[in-house]
């Protein structure tokens, strides 16, 4: 009897715990609903994204159901070929992502690239920063981009992804902006920003490249400075931070983050979700969101995010064809 | 200071935040028992209630959970050789065989004052010295997280047993096998992927300690099942007593005090955490451990439970250093809590104690409360939850399998993911029938992926000379201590057969 009653109240927990974990079901009754797809585990960068959108779209009303699905897998990869599998039936669907699928589909992580799916728009964007420790004596990132170029070995730098990955080429793209051999950066890998950032504070690297506003929060820890951001132009977060080109060093860097939806989406489709997209900006509850996340809103479109994309492409492309990370 | 304690004392003990540690503690234990179902999943599920909590409250829930989570874990792992989380997966080691003897009782009494012991001493070393502990944290770089892996591996002595070295080196090797495969990010490519894309981000180590542990065991356990037709009924005998004769607990108790310092000193460090705390405290227990102790590590020593239970615990605990005071996160599920903090618009570094002393002080206070709670809940709680042994084989069997697969499924949410726990399952019956043991597997798998990765960034620190080792003096001494480790055993014996030669040397020689 016991033991009966200690099995069921397990059951009912792990049901409670199941169907938090799951979020809501799938429901694909309206026209107004939104079924989130996300490449990534729950606790993510992409996972945070979906559900913020998705919890500002149905706080105001815009959207009546929304539901999340978590299918990591592959960078990514394993979200993207389920969408294509099932395309037919996911014309509710948007999948999130951000620049790593524009890098990961150049360098042959997975097979598909952006084209296979319907972009639909970017929402937020993030900058590359660099950032060193209170007491470096690097004080501008012109005395940095001086010392590599008298020699590239003596500035190390320390990232939280792979060898090839965003921070790496954001730092190899600026030392050559400045003039250097982007091949000859001295890179120190970290799986996450934070353990890459205790790497930079232990005193093992001289600069860390890392997204600009998680560097905003470490530097509001006090222990480190940003030298400088990849922005077209300074931020209103934190107007001291100049960035490269006004530095001298002609480029830029965003690390978008917006939503995809199938293959052969219908343009009626694709057009109602911009629509929502574009009206969720003007909602209080979008603005809650967005500032509990630290998002800055860049907002690009149907057509203008597909060009963006492309020339993403060709940049980036360029640059890892010259690392040789791409032949 | 004493402000701050005393400001943190009136907020912790704020009837509302007592309630939300009682909870916390509670919801984090259910959580945790579940296999699979850590910490991260505990916490991750906190945080839609906690936006609408002040920050104190809200950080104390958390931790409350995070800490639940961890000790709920262990129970699991005892009872039914099911991890709970990573950082218990150790746990099982000794307490399972435990549990297998009719004490389950016992083990699981003694993993709660483990636990409670291991938290507390730890929330004592955190109050009086986060702010010098952060510079200790900070003064770890890849070359002496490389040596204090290296001193990990030597460990493996302690996963085997009588004329088991070499079938435990076999499977060392085979754990750092398995590590490799993935991305690789000192280079950027992908290694034994045969082009898939499900193994781009390796294999996790929940999903090989639960498919080694607890899928195994249960498919072990039907296959016996058909030799063995009387099967014995448990009954409340087979809790066992779950009082410590005097004996033992002076057997412990050292264990557990060193064990909690050790424990929360790697647990402070940024990439390390509870899980290799567990690991390292249990191989330091069984190098401590006298030639004759020694045999029993693995078949249900006292103070092989003890160790990992201390240690992960007192690390969990460690953990909150870095994140409170330098605002970095050193684990998946501190990395979620600095999300909840920044979400409330409250920045951890240096100026915390300073900027916000109420939940500075306030957290770490409701660490002891937490931790007292945690006892009271589980010591009367302990008949009752392993009476889950209780439960006929046809329905537990079933369970274990659904919440461990379940478990693993719901990190990742890929289906490739139960495929590969079949696999690994196959691999390990056969490995187990031919007396191979898992642990060291497990052992190197860990160990092995981090001890790769910092080798890769020490060696392009140097552009590739191996002078890491001995330029700093904290490497060095790191690594002496490893080789230290490694050649004792070797030494003593020579020394010893010097001095007597009698019938003791025998003994000496096959337990070496």
């Amino acid at each position: 009897m016991l033991s009966k009653m200690i099995s069921r109240r397990r059951s009912t927990l792990m049901a409670t715990a199941l169907v938090a974990c799951l979020g809501t079901g799938v429901a694909q009754a309206a026209v107004d609903s939104v079924h989130f797809l996300i490449p990534g585990g729950a606790g993510g960068g992409w996972d945070g994204t979906a559900r913020g959108t998705g919890e500002a779209l149905s706080k105001s009303g815009l959207v009546e159901t929304v539901s999340y699905e978590n299918l990591s897998g592959g960078g990514g990869g394993k979200a993207i070929a389920h969408l294509i599998e099932i395309a037919d039936q996911s014309h509710d669907t948007l999948m999130v992502n951000s620049t790593p699928i524009v890098i990961r589909s150049l360098s042959k992580m997975f097979p598909q690239s952006f084209r296979d799916l319907t972009p639909v728009a970017a929402t937020v964007g993030d900058f590359g920063a660099f950032v060193v420790k209170s007491d470096s004596p690097y004080t501008s990132f012109n005395q940095l981009a001086d010392a590599y170029l008298e020699n590239p070995r003596s500035v190390t730098v320390v990232g939280g992804s792979a060898r090839g990955s965003m921070d790496h080429l954001v730092a190899a793209m600026a030392f050559k902006a400045a003039g250097g051999d982007p091949r000859r950066v001295k890179y120190l890998a970290y799986d996450a920003g934070g353990k890459a950032m205790a790497g930079l504070l232990s005193g093992e690297a001289d600069v860390l490249s890392t997204g600009f506003s998680e560097a905003l929060v470490l530097a509001e820890a006090g222990e480190v400075r940003i030298l400088a951001m990849t922005g077209h132009e300074r931020s209103s977060a934190a107007p001291d931070v100049p960035t490269l080109k006004e530095l001298g060093y002609d480029t830029s860097f965003v690390n978008w983050r917006g939503f995809f939806g199938a293959p052969g989406l219908p343009q009626s489709k694709r057009d109602e979700f911009i629509a929502v997209l574009e009206k969720m900006y003007d909602t209080p509850e979008w603005k809650v969101v967005r500032d509990r996340n630290g998002w800055a809103e860049d907002f690009r479109p149907g057509d203008e995010f597909v060009s963006f994309l492309e020339q993403q492409e060709e940049e980036i492309g360029a640059l890892m064809r010259e690392l040789g990370f791409l032949k | 200071m004493w402000d701050g304690i005393l400001t943190g004392l009136t907020t912790a003990v704020m009837p509302f935040n007592l309630l939300m540690v009682v909870v916390g503690c509670f919801a984090g234990t259910f959580i945790g028992m579940l296999p699979g179902l850590g910490p991260i999943s505990a916490v991750a599920l906190m945080i839609p209630i906690t936006y609408g909590l002040d920050p104190a409250s809200g950080i104390i829930l958390m931790a409350g959970v995070y800490y639940g989570a961890v000790f709920g874990g262990s129970t699991s792992s005892i009872l039914i050789n099911a991890p709970g989380c990573a950082s218990t997966v150790v746990t099982a080691f000794d307490g399972y065989p435990m549990a297998q003897q009719n004490k389950a009782g016992k083990a699981l009494a003694l993993a709660a004052y483990s636990s409670f012991t291991g938290g507390t001493i730890g929330a004592i070393i955190l109050l009086f010295a986060a702010p010098a502990l952060a510079s200790v944290s900070l003064s770890f770089q890849s070359g002496d997280y490389f040596a204090l892996m290296l001193l990990g591996l030597t460990a493996v002595a302690a996963f085997s047993g009588k004329g088991q070295v070499i079938k435990a080196l076999l499977m060392t090797v085979f754990g750092l096998m398995i590590a490799t495969v993935g991305t690789d990010i000192t280079s950027g490519t992908t290694r034994f992927t045969f082009g898939s894309v499900d193994l781009i981000d390796g294999v996790s180590f929940l999903l090989l300690a639960m498919a080694t542990f607890a899928l195994t065991e249960v498919v072990m356990t039907v296959m016996r099942g058909q030799h063995n037709e009387q099967e014995p009924e448990m009954d409340m005998a087979a809790l066992g007593s779950m009082k410590l004769s005097r004996e033992e607990v002076k057997e412990v108790a050292p264990t557990i005090g060193r064990s909690s310092v050790f424990g929360f000193i790697v647990g402070v460090l940024p990439g390390a955490g509870a899980t290799i705390a567990s690991f390292l405290a249990y191989g330091l227990e069984r190098n401590l451990a006298s030639a004759k102790e020694k045999l029993k590590f693995g078949k249900g020593a006292l103070r092989g439970l003890a160790a990992p239970e201390s240690a992960n615990n007192a690390a969990s605990t460690g953990s909150f250093v870095p994140l409170l005071t330098l605002g970095i996160p050193g684990s998946g599920t501190t990395a979620i809590m600095l999300g909840a903090l920044i979400a409330y618009g409250i920045q951890p570094g240096p100026r915390l104690f300073m900027d916000n002393p109420d939940v500075f002080w306030s957290v770490i206070i409701s660490m002891y409360i937490g931790n007292l709670v945690l006892l009271i809940l589980n010591l009367p709680l302990i008949p009752y939850i392993s009476r889950l042994l209780a439960i006929p084989r046809p329905i537990l069997i079933p369970l274990i399998l659904f919440f461990s697969i379940t478990g693993v499924y719901l990190v990742s949410f890929n289906t490739f993911d139960i495929q590969m726990m079949v696999l690994i399952t196959v691999i390990a019956i056969f490995l187990k029938l031919l007396e191979f043991p898992m642990a060291p597997m497990l052992l190197g798998f860990i160990l092995g992926g981090i001890m790769e990765k910092n080798l890769g960034r020490a060696l392009t620190m140097t552009d590739g000379s191996f002078s890491f080792l001995w330029d700093r003096p904290l490497t060095l001494t790191i690594t002496l201590i490893a080789v230290f480790v490694l050649l004792f055993p070797l030494l003593s014996a020579m020394i010893g057969k010097a001095r007597t030669r009698g019938a003791e040397v025998a003994v000496n020689e096959g337990e070496g």
